[in-house]
């Protein structure tokens, strides 16, 4: 335990980094997974039609999981299915047949929170890997080490814990760490918040959160006055109209510059949220991280956070970032009042389907308004981000546009630089 | 047919007499360094005193070690059992497992029992009976559960099953000081200087006209339900199905409501048990005598006992 090798020295002399944490990705469905595994992720964590939270997202069928492994697979990619709810009796129906197809078609593991799944998943589909998910609140080694005992691979750390716990943890069990690194998270502890049971009555455990944190509420002071006969309480409130309502919003977390240190920590998986989230989000996000993850691990001594970076995961983000828990407990900094979320810099304008070499032209598969004149940017994981003003816009027929309107439409237009198929485009907002 | 224990937690030592007197026949108490929201903080002396005044009474004690710790408190745990089973404490509630790892530190085979209680969790009766097989003797159920799911995990469990049927819940807890943040957020933090301890705050939600109380401790911020259960007219099913103990929570109480509340709950289990006639007589009794005895400002329901969640 804690003697793993993290480092070592090439015969130059130079440090690099021999244990390169997995990249791990979200997506909602089969185009997110093809993204992210291009754009750079080492694994995929995808959810079923059952047995997973965030039952708003599309999730995938046995058939998709498969297709989508074989895709995974050609990229040495890894995919996870999340079946991390705490579940009700009825919900065990089906259980046995369900972890049985995942292991069919190839899924490497899944993510669980309840004993009942771990222990299903371990006597009718052994070749699964199993992951304690978030939802336990893993927060200490010893509990860390019960699971390693129970015969887990890997754990999934509580989003409260910080560096330090995680650096002892590593020391003390020889087990698989995976913590989170980007993306949204609970206010609460994970699995231990029930807002969303008592005030819409949807199950936050079982993937019907409807994220009441997120609501505005107003604080007040109960004061007892013991009047003669009936006891009686007056409600203050403690603030004014004015003033920003109470809120239990947290800004989305972002670790990049901490990557380093979760490096040399030894943290075995990085893993992005987000499985709500576009194509153009995955892709943005994955592919920084790539980015950093790569450099660092190539010549840590020689490495530096590139401005860019930061720059490129401000283009997706919908929310203020922070780095939530992992140095001290957060202070008001780190939540948001009064304006939840804020309007995204860029817009997804358009995925790139195809180009032709000798014409210069782009073939785009239209996800946002634009029009000649407009300045857009290319990204994608074979080409540096450029910029481009748009000329003549023509649709699929020849015919000359004024406008790329209709979502989904297939356009073309000149580019400056070659891109490839499944590429970006992406304009600042208006 | 079992009668059920009657599980009170009492506000200090002082309650814990007239709780008994009552009709309670175990009461759960704790720290809060290693217990989560409870009814009052007992230190090991007060914990000692508990005892000695509760088995003198054969009424049983539970202590809470049911925090989500972090690595810092790990190194404290295996003297805290020690000195619980020491002194004859009947059973430690607890949802994080390094207590059973600190446990078997201590000793592989300690007398005292533990029971597990990660509240929003416990939801079906496989899951109550693998923490059965690594040393739970009780599981206490998810207050989010209906009736239907409670009876049909009894029926299942090879563990005793708890229920609260009384008081108020914890729909949330985070590690952040949420109330500090905002009053800091909003600069205006002397107004209300400390407010935050005194667990006389609430979150008024204006779109279901609902109010949370809510606080901070060591362990974080907690937000609790905007009613409180109250199942008194609804124990038959339970009862006959064996549940083996029932909760009143006093968290957010004063003695004299939590002394009054366990009288009417003795009451009602013991007529059903003899005269289930006449206890179905008196149900309304029963629910107009709470609502006497409620708080201002503070309303009964059933919980989850009749409720679908969806997802």
């Amino acid at each position: 335990m804690g003697t793993e090798t993290i480092a070592t020295k090439t015969a130059e002399g130079k440090r690099i980094i021999v244990k390169k944490p997995e990249l791990l990705a979200p997506a909602g469905n089969l185009e997110k997974l093809k993204i992210a595994v291009q754009y750079g992720a080492d694994a995929v964590f995808i959810g079923g039609r059952e047995f997973g939270l965030r039952s708003n997202a599309d999730n995938f069928s046995i058939e998709e999981m498969a297709e989508g492994v074989q895709f995974a697979e050609k990229y040495n990619a890894r995919i996870y299915v999340t079946t991390n709810i705490f579940a009700h009796n009825e919900n065990m129906d089906g259980l046995e047949e369900y972890l049985q197809d995942l292991e069919r078609v190839g899924i490497w593991g899944i993510i669980v929170a309840d004993p009942l799944i771990i222990e299903t998943c371990k006597s009718v589909a052994p070749k699964l890997e199993v992951h304690l998910s978030t939802q336990q609140s893993l927060s200490n080694w010893q509990a860390v080490k019960f699971w390693k005992d129970e015969g887990l691979e890997r754990v999934v750390l509580a989003r409260e814990v910080g560096l330090e716990e995680m650096l002892e943890m590593k020391k003390n069990v020889d087990i698989e760490i995976e913590t989170f690194i980007h993306g949204a998270m609970c206010i609460s502890y994970s699995g231990r918040c029930v807002l969303s049971n008592h005030m819409t009555a949807r199950d936050s455990n079982r993937g019907g959160c409807c994220q009441s944190c997120r609501w505005d509420y107003f604080l007040y002071a109960e004061d007892s006055k013991d009047t003669t006969s009936n006891k009686s309480v007056e409600e203050v409130k403690l603030f004014d109209n004015d003033d920003a309502p109470f809120a239990m919003s947290p800004k989305d977390l972002n670790l990049v510059e901490a990557i380093p240190k979760l490096i040399e920590a030894g943290i075995d998986s990085l893993k992005i949220e987000g499985r709500m989230k576009s194509i153009h989000y995955v892709a943005t996000v994955v592919s920084v991280y790539r980015k950093v993850i790569d450099a660092y691990c190539a010549d840590p001594d020689n490495f530096k956070i590139d401005p860019e970076w930061l720059k490129e995961l401000a283009k997706c983000a919908n929310r203020p970032t922070a780095p939530a828990f992992f140095e001290n407990t957060p202070g008001y900094q780190e939540q948001l009042f009064r304006n939840h979320s804020q309007k995204t810099t860029f817009d997804f304008a358009g995925l790139v389907l195809d180009y032709d070499a000798e014409t210069s032209m782009v073939t785009l598969q239209q996800r946002n308004h634009f029009r000649p004149g407009d300045e857009v940017e290319f990204f994608g994981p074979e080409i540096n981000n450029f910029s481009q003003t748009v000329d003549k816009i023509w649709d699929e027929d020849g015919e000359e546009l004024d406008a790329a309107r209709h979502p989904l439409q297939i356009v073309k237009f000149k580019v400056d630089k070659p891109v490839y198929p499944n590429n970006m485009m992406r304009k600042e907002t208006p | 047919m079992n009668k059920p224990e009657l599980l009170v937690t009492p506000t200090c030592v002082e309650d814990i007499e007239s709780i008994v007197h009552a009709g309670a026949t175990a009461i759960m108490i704790g720290e809060e360094r290693y217990g989560l929201r409870l009814a009052g903080d007992f230190n090991r002396t007060q914990v000692e005193e508990a005892v000695r005044i509760a088995h003198k009474n054969h009424v049983k004690v539970y202590v809470a070690m049911n925090a989500i710790f972090h690595n810092d408190l790990l190194p404290e745990l295996p003297d805290y059992i020690k000195f619980l089973n020491d002194i004859k404490v009947d059973s430690i509630v607890f949802g994080d497992p390094a207590v059973l790892m600190a446990a078997r530190e201590v000793s592989p085979d300690l007398p005292i029992k533990f029971h597990w209680n990660t509240e929003t969790t416990a939801t079906n009766w496989y899951t109550a009976n693998y923490w059965g097989r690594k040393g739970a003797s009780r599981a206490v159920l998810a207050r989010e559960l209906n009736m239907d799911s409670i009876i049909e995990i009894k029926e299942n469990a090879k563990v005793e099953i708890e229920v609260q049927v009384h008081g108020m819940t914890c729909m949330f807890q985070s590690k952040r000081t949420l109330i500090g943040n905002y009053m800091e957020f909003q600069g205006k933090d002397l107004k209300v200087e400390g407010r935050s301890k005194d667990r006389s705050l609430f979150l008024h939600d204006p779109e279901r006209d609902a109010k949370y109380p809510i606080w901070e401790d060591k362990n974080g911020t907690h937000i609790m339900s905007p009613k409180d259960i109250c199942i008194i007219d609804e124990l038959e099913e339970m009862i006959d199905a064996g549940v083996d103990s029932f909760k009143i929570d006093g968290i957010l109480k004063d003695s004299e409501y939590i002394q009054k509340i366990t009288a009417l709950y003795r009451e009602a289990i013991d007529l059903y048990l003899t005269n289930p006639d006449e206890y179905d007589d008196k149900k309304e009794y029963y629910i107009e005598t709470v609502k006497s005895l409620q708080p201002p400002n503070r309303d009964i329901d059933t919980g989850f006992f009749f409720k679908e969640t969806v997802y």
